[in-house]
């Protein structure tokens, strides 16, 4: 992009409108900050309720730190798969953008069967959401993202039977770049749930 | 099958909720009807439901919130009717489950399906044009807001005759909205009708906000942009900010009421206050959300019709912002007597004040605008004026209720819902007329008429005095608000004249009514040639009315502030050399807004009657819809030059018959 290019396409206002990509990008964030706030809802709930538990198991009863280290390091992996893929866009080579999309999801579907294992077990030990105000912010907030990484796996299977239909088109790397930010921004959420959450919570 | 629904669910012996229900249907089957004598379906099809044009997306907007503006008002006055007649002896004729969902539904019908459309249309519809741009940052998108939000209104109207409304205020606090307290489907009917539209509203706060800060005309610079957009551009930015809240803490109680957690109920440790927090963290800025744009509405009116710049544009801009960013600093004032203790209640009360000082910056900027100027009382104007006026005594309420002391005798009392009427009603809804009367030359090619307009605004500005000012005497005598039956009947003939007024606000809605069809049937004589009816100053001015689908043949190159204005002083709006003219590619229309506005409300019905099969065939519907959308390898139509020349050279020759004529 040459320097006149970049000037213009910063849409200080005075190229005009910046270009699509620009556009298509900045919308994105703006989605992905409105997510955030969301998710500060769900920790300010949790900050309230972390310590009402009613008489029943609390955090150190019940997290299994090898577990969540292991989604943890899934989560991690999969982020780094994921800037791969973008690399391989760039590259234009199909091959290498399936395999990294295709690990990427794999590792995130490995997140979500841990993820499901620690929600029936603690289900089975009579720890559901109904036990405690505790329990039903920490189903809401970690479930949350559980849900959030799911729906990104389906965003994901389309755009892998997308791109060899359609080839690499200007709409595709657009997609591309914004499911690249989502699956970062979920790594980014889950390490402050991992702090917040887990950390804190099994200490408490 | 049908989950919870059975032909019980239908108030068949509600004489009322039964009227209204086939007045309604009857309403609507007539309407389709006559689309179908006349043969408009493919019209209606091609050129507005499947639009991803912004200036139609606005106005369907404002037709869906006019609409609903129209069913909150008929709550209000079976409110005040009942109010008036059930005092001391007399029961009056609504009984109390069915006066709960009456003022449940007057809060969330005016608030999110009536104010909320229509000040979103305004802004879809002006801000482009505004900033000289052809477009706004994503049409399908803005496309699907729009039905969103209709999908939202729609399952609100469908629980007047299957099932029932909450019974729990506009907000519904728990515990009373818990399912122990409220075991039908009420509250669900306003946890999804509000959800899906709330989708709604983040889809275009995010859309708006891209717009502003990403795609304006080459020279448009922050410090140019006319006063809408900033306003526009702030309650965006709040919407961003705090939809997302009101989503979460809606999710939270839904989770409550579906799956048996504890967020916010009486045992295992649920925690009621925080709902309380958390959905005014939402529900302050929703305020300003809904304001801001009114304000920018006024900013545009009183410096058009006094033929001057805006005073002080800067201070306005910085008050803008500074309101925008504090919004999210008071929303503990709306319960002080949560027991915070006397440190937190003061902060509050403090930051409160602290707001109107904005608000006041603002006043100050529209009086010194019109001094020295050419003032024009025409309509849009009087409504400008009598916002100004009505605005200040509401603001200054709002002070009073500010004050933490003051606020313990007076909440919960009929001098609370005087005072936030006299904000919401003289803020938004004056906004919003004055809005809609300054813009609609524009939108559709003619203005309305003159004498009936100002006829409106003086039965409604007096409608509005004649019915709230009784309710802050008799908050001020103890009158709590929501009450089926009044008991003292010493209050009885301030809530005579509290229902007078209603009668007079009635006249007013009515010959708004009147005004549009007399307009549009005198619309040949009434028609705007120019494109510039009110001699305006910002760009959307220099277009046709109605603008074409592009809005601009060519960008305009902005020079600074009041752009068209400038252009105009200096004769430039007459391009020196031959334009040279482009083809335009231009977003093809879609059916994808509506059909997800579909499977959205087959999901929101499936969820709050329990039909789970259907909660899945919705839901995939939608996924369907999506991938064949992101399928689609046309996005785009192009208009050929010649086109863009003929029709840009229809609007040269207006001007110049314009020019000549002066």
């Amino acid at each position: 992009m040459s320097a006149a290019a970049h000037v213009r396409a910063t849409g200080h206002g005075q190229g005009g409108p910046a270009s699509k990509r620009i556009v298509v990008g900045y919308g994105f964030w703006l989605f992905l900050l409105s997510d955030i706030v969301m998710f500060s809802a769900f920790f300010a709930a949790w900050a309230v309720l972390a310590r009402s538990t009613a008489g029943g198991p609390s955090g150190r009863d019940l997290f299994e730190p090898s577990r969540v280290a292991a989604e943890t390091a899934l989560l991690l992996a999969s982020s780094f798969t994921c800037g791969l893929s973008a690399l391989a866009t760039r590259a234009r080579s199909l091959v290498w953008t399936e395999l990294a999309l295709l690990a990427t999801g794999l590792l995130g579907a490995a997140f979500l069967v841990l993820e499901a294992q620690e929600f029936a077990g603690l289900v089975a030990r009579g720890a559901g959401p109904q036990r405690s105000a505790f329990l039903s912010a920490f189903f809401a907030l970690v479930g949350c993202h559980g849900l959030h990484v799911a729906a990104g796996l389906l965003w994901l299977g389309t755009m892998m039977a997308q791109i060899p239909v359609k080839g690499f088109r200007a709409t595709l790397e657009r997609r591309m770049l914004c499911f690249n930010l989502f699956w970062h921004t979920l790594d980014i959420i889950w390490v402050g749930l991992f702090t917040v959450v887990y950390l804190l919570g099994a200490g408490a | 099958m049908l989950g919870k629904l059975t032909w019980e669910a239908v108030p068949w012996n509600q004489p009322i909720p039964l009227i209204a229900a086939a007045l309604v249907l009857a309403a609507t089957l007539g309407a389709l009807a006559f689309v179908t004598a006349t043969g408009r379906w493919t019209y209606l099809w091609r050129e507005w439901i499947t639009s991803v044009d912004h200036k139609r997306i606005g106005v369907m907007y404002v037709l869906l919130g006019l609409a609903m503006l129209l069913r909150g008002f008929i709550d209000a006055v079976m409110m005040r009717s009942q109010q008036a007649l059930a005092v001391g002896h007399s029961a009056g004729y609504l009984p109390p489950e069915h006066y709960d969902q009456i003022f449940s539904a007057h809060g969330t019908i005016m608030i999110l399906f009536g104010a909320m459309p229509l000040v979103v249309g305004l802004m879809n519809f002006v801000v482009p044009l505004q900033l000289g741009v052809r477009d706004v940052a994503f049409p399908t998108f803005n496309s699907t807001g729009f039905w969103l939000t209709a999908a939202g209104a729609l399952l609100v109207n469908v629980s007047l005759v299957v099932g029932e409304f909450a019974r729990t205020g506009w907000l519904p606090y728990p515990p009373l909205s818990e399912t122990a307290y409220s075991p039908g489907v009420g509250v669900d009917y306003y946890l999804w009708a509000v959800q899906i539209a709330g989708l709604g509203s983040l889809i275009n706060g995010i859309n708006l906000t891209t717009t502003i800060l990403k795609v304006r005309a080459p020279g448009m610079g922050y410090l140019r942009m006319p006063m809408f957009c900033w306003t526009a551009l702030a309650s965006s930015l709040l919407i961003i900010a705090a939809f997302p809240v009101l989503t979460a803490t809606l999710a939270m109680l839904g989770l409550d009421r579906y799956a048996g957690f504890h967020f916010f109920t009486n045992e295992a440790g649920g925690n009621q206050m925080m709902f309380v927090n958390l959905v005014w963290a939402w529900g302050h800025p929703e305020v300003y959300i809904l304001v801001l744009p009114a304000f920018g509405i006024f900013s545009e009116i009183f410096s058009t019709f006094s033929g001057k710049p805006l005073f002080g544009y800067r201070s306005m801009v910085a008050a803008t912002l500074f309101i925008c960013v504090v919004s999210f600093m008071v929303w503990l004032h709306h319960f002080f007597t949560m027991g915070g203790g006397g440190d937190v209640n003061a902060a509050f009360g403090i930051a409160t004040s602290i707001i109107a000082v904005g608000t006041g910056v603002k006043v100050y900027n529209w009086i010194f605008t019109m001094y020295g100027g050419e003032v024009r009382f025409e309509t849009p104007m009087l409504w400008a004026l009598g916002f100004v006026f009505t605005f200040v005594i509401g603001g200054m309420t709002g002070v009073l209720l500010a004050v933490p002391p003051a606020d313990f005798l007076l909440h919960n009392s009929l001098f609370l819902v005087a005072h936030f009427h006299n904000v919401i009603v003289g803020g938004v809804v004056f906004g919003v007329f004055a809005g809609i009367e300054y813009w609609f030359p524009k939108a559709f090619g003619f203005r309305l008429h003159e004498r009936l307009g100002k006829a409106a605004f003086w039965l409604a500005f007096t409608g509005f005095w004649v019915t709230f000012t009784p309710l802050y005497a008799l908050g001020l005598m103890g009158m709590t608000r929501r009450l089926q039956h009044v008991d003292v009947p010493e209050w009885r003939p301030w809530l005579y004249v509290s229902a007078a007024g209603v009668v007079i606000l009635a006249a007013g809605a009515l010959v708004q009514a009147v005004q549009l069809v007399v307009s549009i049937r005198r619309r040949e004589a009434l028609r705007d040639v120019t494109g510039d009816p009110w001699n305006g100053r910002s760009l959307e001015w220099s277009t046709p009315s109605p603008p074409p689908a592009f809005n601009f043949a060519v960008l305009p190159q902005v020079q600074g502030l009041d752009a068209h204005w400038r252009a105009k002083q200096a004769h430039l709006a007459q391009p020196a050399d031959k334009p040279r003219y482009e083809p335009i590619a231009t977003p093809r229309n879609t059916a994808t807004g509506v059909v997800v506005g579909v499977f959205a409300t087959l999901m929101g019905f499936a969820v709050i009657w329990h039909i789970w099969w259907l909660l899945a065939a919705g839901f995939v519907g939608a996924y369907a819809t999506f991938v064949v959308f992101a399928w689609r390898d046309r996005d785009e139509d192009e208009i050929p030059a010649r086109e863009v020349a003929r029709i840009d050279r229809a609007r040269l020759a207006g001007l110049r018959a314009r020019e000549t004529r002066a």
